[in-house]
């Protein structure tokens, strides 16, 4: 049976997917960190940029699209959070609006800011999008500090429903040090993902040999944040809605209870994990190996989502407020319409063919690695 | 934590809501319009195998990239800023207002990002017929794109297939079809996407002008002029044609806006259109007797006509839609007074409502909701104080509205006559016409806004038609720091621009032999 809470429950899955999806592709992020750092020369650069350049665009219709779905399948959600929280937002919107036009602008002629300008630009929105879109995401876990009263708007004087109480207007979440943890984590994880793509996608050995290096650097502290963050999550209480009143309230332990209620969760966080682990690992020990962008991209795919579904479902608030814990919204509380949801089911039916295309395309354009000629000859390329 | 509503905050969420939309607007229609006009000549390629159209296809499309980025760069935060500036707007019609943003992404974005990617880097890897399709489904992922927006701001234009929830608090989406086919988003969809064709056309009419005036590069010019002049053309007469569609729309469901863009104070029967005027500045309130216009030039009921299909039809005026009391075909209308008291009535009975469940006192909140239910036509008018909030700004809305009606007629004009004289082989030889085409790039910019101007300065001060007013709708955040935000984002979006000018003049310079043809 298709019932209203089986809908909100696909839609939460569903942007617990793009949330995947999203940390795989901010590769692209972790790559645009390290261009001062892993090239050395001019050529190596424009190798760099030229490889990355070729995929941002999915990592930036990613996170617009996680955006509109959240609008439509949890509006409140998406005007709590955005307009509360409006300062860390803003800061990430800003770093990729940056990003948007730095790839096609940077060594063209005319561009008014040159092309170290540019670069930078790309550096900032890898370092401050994935560092603080982790931050954001650990909020889910750790809850905000905000008020929701559906009443406010028949009071003509002050009739705004959600309201954000700390002035900070969401950089207050930097204070929280489990926050920066997984924002740490993801920074390093997308670095750690852009050094396998690199030495998958590059036709040049010292960049390979350098990325293989880099590996190390960036996969190191990744684990150590993340397990900081996961293990510290799994003793802390977490936020329980009461199934009946809706009430919610604390409770010890709730998401390693949730990973342990619910065994499917558990399989694809563990599988995305050890997916991530193997393609590290395997790239790191031998020479030869350039698979490991795969494993560790579709691990990543896999352990975010399982992440994120330990909070929504299982009776568990999926956006806290710390403050005010009442207010939290939950799957049921802040989704849309079972109308609306059913609607952007049928919708959602495309999304395999949306992959497939991409998936063709990507091979098409893909079928030998990138090296420095091929660049150089390409009038297109950036 | 701001408790209170604050109108400077309003003011700044409008101004750089308002602000970004006009910065996206620079792009867009360009990236719409040369879309269509670069796809055509690779499909001219593809058909004769002349290596000329693909070089002249590449020329537009490199044009077409540098162009792109910033677009995407500034849809960015147009998509986020429902959230971060109308934050109560999101969640009062998020249940409607999110789907098509969502399915955009869906359906629009990630077509588009996956094909241009071909377009640019796969003239070797991939095979000719790809690659045409390829162009082409760019260019359609752009412009469905284009369809959703749309669809969302024609419902907040024209709310149908909804009914608002008093339990949830929001508007809820009960017919996706209507919402989809609603007259206004149709019109909307095509009046706004062929705006893009014009402007596409008139950009590319007046580059390859200049290579003219500059004596290269003939036949490429010669080339991409014929083109798009045909294309140009065929656009701006069908441009005209929907823009009478809109006009119509808006004298059906938004009597305010249509009296606003002819600065019509007295309704009439048989009212005539101002083809040109000037407004009185000194005119400050719906029911003084200063006259409303300095000067004016009018055609003899064909407001009537446009609005109504009659010529003698009734047309409210501004003081008529506020004080009431005139016929139309649902009936005699309620005076402002009355629509603010129906809409205190709804929002009061709201409030009765969800303290009467939160009771579970079941017989009162059927009689609440009841309540609320008929008055709900005029939910935002009871958050008005003064008859005067109906009213936008006369100047902002009427002047838009003329500027692009006669430009939308001269363009109409210009390429017809540039077609004419290209076939005839004479326009290689006219410079002062090369020279109006050139200088008339901007002017197709100029239209575009304006015309965004209209529909949207025009229905203040609803955020959701008769709903939902603008300052209801904003977050809770200080004005302060949305003033902040307006600021960094104007001198990102200013220098970005700059930038992008400086690029694209660079690129031109170089003109389409810096496309190397590969074979
Ligand atoms: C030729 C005569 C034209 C007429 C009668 C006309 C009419 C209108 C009307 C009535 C609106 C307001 C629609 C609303 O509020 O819902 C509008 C909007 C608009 N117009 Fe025009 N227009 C004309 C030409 C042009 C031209 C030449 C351009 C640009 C090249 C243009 C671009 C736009 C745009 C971008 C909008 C805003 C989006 C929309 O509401 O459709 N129009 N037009």
């Amino acid at each position: 049976m298709i019932t209203y809470s089986f809908l909100q429950h696909y839609w939460w899955f569903l942007i617990a997917l793009l949330g995947g999806l999203l940390s795989f592709l901010l590769f692209v992020q972790g790559g645009q960190s390290m261009i001062f750092s892993l090239s050395k020369t001019e050529d190596e650069k424009r190798l760099l940029v030229n490889v990355l350049g070729r995929k941002w665009e999915y990592t930036f219709t990613t996170l617009v699209t996680f955006g509109g779905a959240i609008f439509a399948s949890f509006p409140l959600l998406y005007s709590t959070s955005f307009g509360g929280a409006y300062w860390v937002w803003m800061i990430i919107l800003f770093c990729f609006t940056l990003q948007a036009v730095s790839y096609e602008f940077q060594t063209k002629a005319g561009n008014l800011l040159g092309k170290n300008t540019y670069r930078f630009f790309l550096f900032l929105n890898g370092l401050l999008g994935t560092f603080l879109l982790g931050v954001v995401i650990a909020t889910f876990f750790t809850g905000s500090d905000f008020v929701v009263d559906k009443a406010n708007i028949s009071n003509p004087l002050s009739p705004i429903i959600s309201r954000w109480q700390h002035p900070w207007h969401g950089l207050e979440a930097l204070l929280n040090l489990r926050n920066v943890c997984l924002g740490l984590a993801v920074f390093f994880l997308s670095r750690t993902l852009a050094a396998l793509y690199f030495i998958n996608r590059v036709d040049h050995e010292m960049l390979e040999k350098r990325s293989r290096k880099y590996l190390w650097y960036n996969a190191i502290p990744f684990v150590v944040f993340f397990l900081a963050f996961v293990i510290w999550t799994f003793l802390s209480d977490g936020f329980a809605v009461h199934p009946v009143s809706g009430e919610v309230y604390l409770s010890p332990h709730q998401y390693f209870l949730n990973l342990v209620e619910m065994p499917a969760v558990m399989t694809t966080f563990l599988l995305g994990i050890v997916g991530v682990l193997y393609g590290i690992i395997r790239t790191l020990f031998s020479e030869n190996y350039r698979k490991g962008i795969w494993f560790a991209g579709a691990g990543t795919v896999l352990a975010v989502l399982g992440l994120l579904l330990l909070v929504g479902f299982n009776n568990t608030a999926l956006y806290p407020s710390a403050t005010h814990v009442q207010s939290s919204l939950t799957l049921s509380n802040a989704s849309s319409s079972e109308f609306t949801l059913k609607v952007m089911s049928i919708v959602s039916l495309i999304i395999p063919f949306v992959v497939i295309y991409i998936f063709y395309a990507w091979r098409a354009l893909e079928k030998k690695r990138t090296n420095v000629e091929e660049i150089n000859e390409d009038p297109h390329a950036y | 934590m701001e408790l209170l509503l604050d109108a400077s905050l309003v003011n700044w969420s409008r101004a750089q809501f308002a602000m970004t939309a006009m910065y996206h607007w620079l792009f867009v229609p360009l990236t719409l319009g040369l879309g269509m006009i670069m796809s055509i000549m690779e499909t001219l390629y593809v058909k004769t195998g002349k290596e000329e159209w693909k070089k002249a296809a590449k020329f537009w499309m490199t044009i077409f990239g540098i162009n792109f980025a910033i677009g995407v760069a500034t849809g960015i935060i147009l998509e986020f800023e429902f959230g971060t500036n109308w934050s109560n707007y999101s969640w009062f019609v998020g249940d409607i207002f999110g789907a098509p943003l969502a399915i955009e992404g869906i359906l629009a974005f990630f077509l588009e990002a996956t094909f241009i990617s071909i377009m640019f880097f796969g003239w070797k890897k991939v095979g000719k017929n790809f690659h045409l399709a390829s162009t082409w489904l760019t260019t359609l992922g752009a412009t469905i794109s284009a369809l959703w927006i749309l669809v969302a701001n024609a419902w907040m234009q024209y709310p149908t297939g909804m009914t608002f929830n008093p339990d949830t608090v929001r508007n809820e989406m009960i017919d996706f079809w209507s919402i989809l086919f609603s007259p206004v988003a149709i019109n909307k969809f095509f009046h706004t996407v062929i705006s893009g064709w014009v402007l596409g056309a008139l950009f590319v009419v007046g580059i390859s002008c200049w290579f003219l005036l500059n004596k290269r590069e003939k036949d490429f010019a010669l080339r991409s002029i014929r083109v798009s002049a045909l294309f140009g053309l065929i656009s701006s007469l069908l441009l005209l044609y929907t823009g009478d569609g809109s006009a119509y729309n808006v004298a059906q469901r938004q009597p305010v806006k249509l009296a606003a863009m002819e600065g019509l104070y007295e309704g009439k029967n048989g009212a005539g259109l101002i083809a040109i005027g000037i407004l009185n500045p000194e005119k400050k309130s719906y029911n003084d007797t200063l006259a409303p216009y300095l000067f004016k030039v009018e055609i003899p009921k064909l407001l009537s006509f446009l609005g109504y299909r009659d010529a003698n039809a009734f047309v409210p005026g501004l003081k008529d839609i506020i004080e009431g009391g005139y016929q139309t075909a649902s009936g005699e209308t309620l005076s402002f007074e009355e629509k603010r008291e129906r809409g205190k009535q709804a929002i009061q009975a709201l409030a009765d409502y969800q303290q009467a469940s939160q009771k579970k006192d079941t017989v009162a909140a059927k009689m609440y909701k009841d309540r609320l239910m008929k008055n709900y036509a005029y939910f935002g008018y009871g958050y008005l104080d003064h008859p005067q909030q109906l009213i936008p700004n006369l100047s902002l809305v009427f002047y838009p509205f003329h500027i692009m009606v006669i430009l939308g007629i001269y363009f109409i004009v210009l390429f017809a006559g540039v077609l004419i004289l290209s076939y005839r082989k004479k326009l290689e030889h006219l410079s002062w016409l090369q020279w109006i085409c050139l200088l008339t790039i901007p002017l197709g910019y100029v239209a575009g806004e304006a015309g965004w101007m209209v529909a949207e300065i025009g229905r203040q001060p609803w955020a959701i038609q008769d709903i939902l007013p603008v300052q209801v709708a904003v977050s809770s955040i200080s004005a302060e720091s949305v003033r902040l935000t307006f600021f960094l984002f104007l001198i990102l979006f200013t220098s970005l621009l700059v930038a992008e000018i400086g690029i694209m003049v660079k690129q031109i310079k170089k003109g389409p032999e810096a496309e190397k043809i590969e074979e």
